[in-house]
């Protein structure tokens, strides 16, 4: 602490010349400055800030800034699919649920909807899982209308603006055009009764049917007791190369090859499965969590869908995501510059990983490491319970606050339609 | 589920852009001739790619109907789940309805994509290297963040004297060092003055080092060697007092082994810690270990005793005791003369087992000395200190190391020869050997014949390494040898 000498604040000269005062505020502005900066590097690891194309942008309080109104819809669109199957609050698309809580206790909501910024709905597609624990998406299309022929028939606000100031969580595979096949999901394309409304959402890939422009997307859930319980000395050095675990090949579902991940994991097994840098294997051991923190680079490459949990482990773990999914979108992208904390490789360039990854300078790496350490860039990627500053539901509501405020023009005149409620496929439009 | 779905629905898309094509344009209504003709000719292609083992209608429509070829990957390889070998080709996008309804254009096309292989699977050992070069430079990367703040330097105080086994020891702790990543000050303290064997043995280190001699020679009991070393350390002591050197002072016996994690841990000693010594006195000897286990089971039916000397902490972390190793299941057999067949025992607080601030033993009153350090004079050679622990007034404010003394860090074993035994000095074997002793049988078939001629009796002062010696020194038991024999005490 610098103590400022109070005689030299305080003084109230009389007689000294402007000169005097300028030099005297100058110098207080010197200490000031050299204060803050001491009190600042005090900080015991040396972690850089993360300044986002936007600034500072993951420490933004939404507090203030906007006002979510909550519509009460029945339990059977929520609480009674949680009590069918309980293990939706841990797969990972529990998004869902924990964001509903959230937004019941949190300050940013009102009860008065006519002060209202933004409209939540709560309702849980992604709640239908199969024995094994997979969603089936084929009555999420149904539910989701059901739900919004409710909240447009009871409550006036869907109409004015059709849903352009409603926003929904749709965290599943291919967000809001519900199916777990990319073909498929591209031909049903995003529900259209959703069109007009904000879609949060895990999918992202540019110029894709299944991401809108002002989609928000995010990190899909990782249960963050689960992986702080692994946490393991930092100083115990980092002796793995790369690191993966998980399939190559989804033998039950694309017995050929070629069309899981469209073929990139199996290009990484068969170029790298006996290099001794890389330690990949479809093994599940139970020290997963903890190998992740003795590795620094983690492989993150596309599935099924682009989008992995292990890109939320990796970024808490410190281990450098290596990306392989061409055109992807990923988490908050307009909040954490991907690109100085990943690595990015195209599909095509899969065979020649180890060069790639190789040749990346040491510097580089270093402060790659360095801005993972940051805690706000942890914080940002988790679904805390209960909700702590500067996670991922406080960077939602920092992006929906960005959004606003809403253009006129989406209010719609009296009367007016932009929707067409009659369109999609016919087994859509079975009341559910 | 999932798979069939999938297969045909791929089926009958590529069936429908295909029956788009100029020539074709029905409705699809049933049994008409050209859709029975491609139902055969389904049928057929099915057939064909049951026989070849993959899927041969794909390579036939893909050449057939396809207009560009782009970066057609040849490269076959043996699939995961089916047996055959199949060709991995790039697909073109799928120009269907569908896809055209949509605005934007997707670089990223959806369907069958060829697996990449390159031709050289092997790495390159450039970046191999540059690999493990990352590896050095992360990690100490993270041992300057997350390690030791500032280090300190070790001080290192080793009693030795030259022996046959001083070479085996001192090779030991001299490496383990030599990999201390931190300062470090080896003060080496010698019985019977200094040696150039002992020098030059230091001196490869490369390590700053303190060669110390003490006038008196290392006797032959262990009890009387205890108490000599402990004078030795004593002396050592006394130079650091006098140089002022400033760190962390730590003994490392010349035969004790040291783990590196040693090292890192007594950085974080404030004044005086204490650890966890490994006790290694039923090494050598598996008979005596059953003995004594035997004899301990028959007075209570206990496991052994833990073979640790160290600090003992309560639940709370705070230190409450000390173990102890227990010497009781040796009472009588334990050694009293170097080379005795019998278990060498520690003495109840060794020495290495202490590590203080070589602050304490400044002169002058340093600040911030805490008042349970007692004064040692150091100056009086008589003063009897048995364990470093005289040195403080409350034993209770010792700070135990290694998560409270769970982490055993060093190990303590005595190995000694028998004390007459000799070796070449500076193990350099200048003249040849005095004695040769026939092999029972040699390795050349034709050299039978020819006895070594050199068949010499032992000289009296010259003796070789304790084989066919007869005579002894004084009190020493008689024991008959055939070679080479080394007594060791277990």
């Amino acid at each position: 602490m610098l103590p400022l000498p109070s005689s030299f604040m305080g003084s109230k000269p009389s007689h000294t010349s402007p000169v005097d005062m300028k030099i005297r505020s100058c110098l207080s502005a010197i200490l000031l400055f050299l204060f803050f900066s001491a009190s600042s590097s005090e900080q015991n690891v040396r972690t850089e800030r993360i300044s986002g194309s936007a600034g500072d942008v993951l420490e933004d309080n939404p507090v203030g800034k906007l006002k979510v109104y909550v519509y009460e819809l029945p339990s059977k669109y929520n609480k009674k699919l949680l009590q069918k199957d309980p293990r939706c609050l841990t797969h990972m698309f529990a998004a869902e649920i924990f964001m509903h809580r959230f937004l019941l206790s949190s300050p940013v909501r009102t009860r008065n909807p006519d002060e209202a910024d933004w409209f939540y709905t709560p309702i849980y597609p992604t709640c239908d899982l199969t024995p094994t624990g997979l969603p089936l998406p084929f009555k999420s299309p149904r539910m989701m209308r059901s739900a919004i022929q409710l909240i447009s028939s009871n409550w006036p606000y869907w109409n004015r603006t059709e849903g352009a100031d409603h926003f929904f969580v749709v965290p599943h595979d291919f967000g809001a055009c519900f199916h777990y096949q990319e073909e498929k999901a591209i031909e049903r394309g995003i529900l259209p009764l959703l069109q007009r409304a904000t879609l949060v959402q895990t999918f992202g890939q540019r110029n894709h049917v299944c991401l809108d422009e002002g989609s928000i997307t995010i990190p899909p859930f990782a249960p963050p007791q689960k992986m702080q319980a692994h946490f393991i000395p930092p100083d115990i050095p980092r002796s793995i190369f790369v690191y993966f675990r998980g399939l190559f090949y989804d033998v039950n579902n694309d017995p050929e090859g070629g069309y899981y991940a469209r073929g990139a994991r199996a290009a990484v097994w068969e170029n790298f499965k006996n290099n001794p840098l890389f330690d990949i294997s479809t093994d599940h051991p139970t020290t997963y969590y903890e190998d992740m923190q003795r590795a620094i680079f983690c492989l993150c490459p596309l599935g099924w869908a682009p989008w992995s949990p292990r890109l939320v482990e990796a970024v808490v773990f410190g281990c450098i995501p290596v990306i392989i999914a061409d055109d992807i979108v990923l988490p908050f992208a307009d909040a954490i510059p991907w690109e100085e904390i990943g690595v990015f490789v195209a599909e095509k360039d899969v065979p020649e990983l180890d060069t790639i990854l190789t040749s990346i300078p040491t510097e580089v790496i270093l402060r790659k490491q360095r801005l993972l350490a940051n805690p706000s860039m942890k914080r940002a990627m988790l679904f805390p319970q209960p909700a702590q500053p500067g996670d991922a539901f406080h960077q939602i509501l920092n992006g929906l606050a960005r959004k606003l405020p809403h253009d006129k023009s989406i209010y719609l005149k009296a009367g007016g339609k932009e929707l067409n409620w009659t369109a999609g496929p016919v087994g859509d439009l079975k009341p559910w | 589920m999932k798979l069939s779905v999938f297969r045909l629905s791929y089926w009958n898309r590529r069936g429908s852009s295909f029956r788009s094509s100029p020539s074709l344009d029905h409705s699809f209504d049933g049994k008409s001739p050209s859709s029975v003709f491609w139902l055969v000719i389904h049928g057929l292609c099915c057939l064909i790619s049951l026989i070849l083992g993959f899927r041969f209608s794909h390579l036939v429509l893909f050449f057939l109907f396809s207009t560009s070829v782009t970066n057609l990957y040849t490269t076959p390889f043996l699939s995961a789940g089916s047996g055959g070998v199949s060709q991995l080709l790039r697909l073109k996008p799928l120009e269907t309805a569908t896809n055209s309804t949509a605005r934007k254009n997707s670089r990223v096309v959806v369907g069958r994509h060829g697996i990449r292989i390159r031709p050289w699977p092997h790495p390159n050992p450039i970046e191999v290297l540059r690999a493990h070069q990352l590896l050095v430079r992360v990690q100490k990367e993270q041992k300057s963040m997350y390690g030791v703040r500032s280090p300190k330097t070790v001080i290192v105080v080793t009693p030795t004297y030259v022996r046959t086994f001083q070479a085996l020891h001192l090779t030991g702790v001299m490496h383990s060092l030599m990999l201390v990543p931190y300062d470090l000050v080896w003060i080496v303290v010698e019985a019977g003055g200094i040696t150039n064997e002992t020098a030059s043995f230091i001196a490869k280190s490369g390590l700053k080092t303190i060669h110390l001699g003490f006038d008196q020679k290392m006797p032959n009991t262990w009890e009387d060697r205890h108490k000599l070393e402990t004078k030795m350390r004593l002396h050592a002591l006394r130079i650091v007092r006098e140089k002022k050197l400033d760190g962390i002072l730590m003994f490392a016996d010349d035969s004790n082994m040291h783990s590196m994690e040693l090292f890192d841990e007594i950085q974080t000693v404030k004044w005086f810690g204490a650890l966890s010594i490994g006790i290694l006195a039923h090494s050598g000897n598996a008979d005596e270990l059953s003995s004594v286990l035997k004899n301990e089971e028959g007075k209570r039916k206990e496991k052994p005793s833990m073979p640790i000397q160290g600090p003992s902490c309560n639940s709370s972390e705070k230190l409450v005791g000390w173990h102890i190793f227990n010497t009781q299941p040796y009472a009588k057999k334990t050694a009293v003369y170097i080379d005795e067949k019998a278990a060498v025992m520690p003495i109840k607080m060794e020495w290495s087992g202490f590590v203080l601030n070589s602050r304490l033993l400044w002169k002058e009153s340093v600040d911030e000395k805490p008042a349970w350090i007692n004064y040692l004079s150091l100056l009086d050679d008589n003063e009897e200190i048995d364990s470093p622990l005289s040195l403080v007034k409350d034993p209770s404010m010792l700070e135990p190391l290694g998560s409270c003394g769970r982490r055993v860090l060093l190990w303590w074993l005595r190995v000694e020869a028998r004390a007459d035994s000799k070796f070449p000095p500076g193990w350099i074997i200048k003249s040849p050997l005095e004695i040769t002793v026939p092999s029972k049988r040699t390795p050349w078939p034709d050299s039978s014949s020819e006895l070594p001629a050199a068949i010499k009796e032992a000289k009296s002062d010259t003796k070789p390494r304790g084989s066919n010696s007869k005579s002894s020194k004084g009190k020493l038991e008689q024991k008959a040898f055939n070679g080479v024999k080394v007594s060791t005490t277990s």
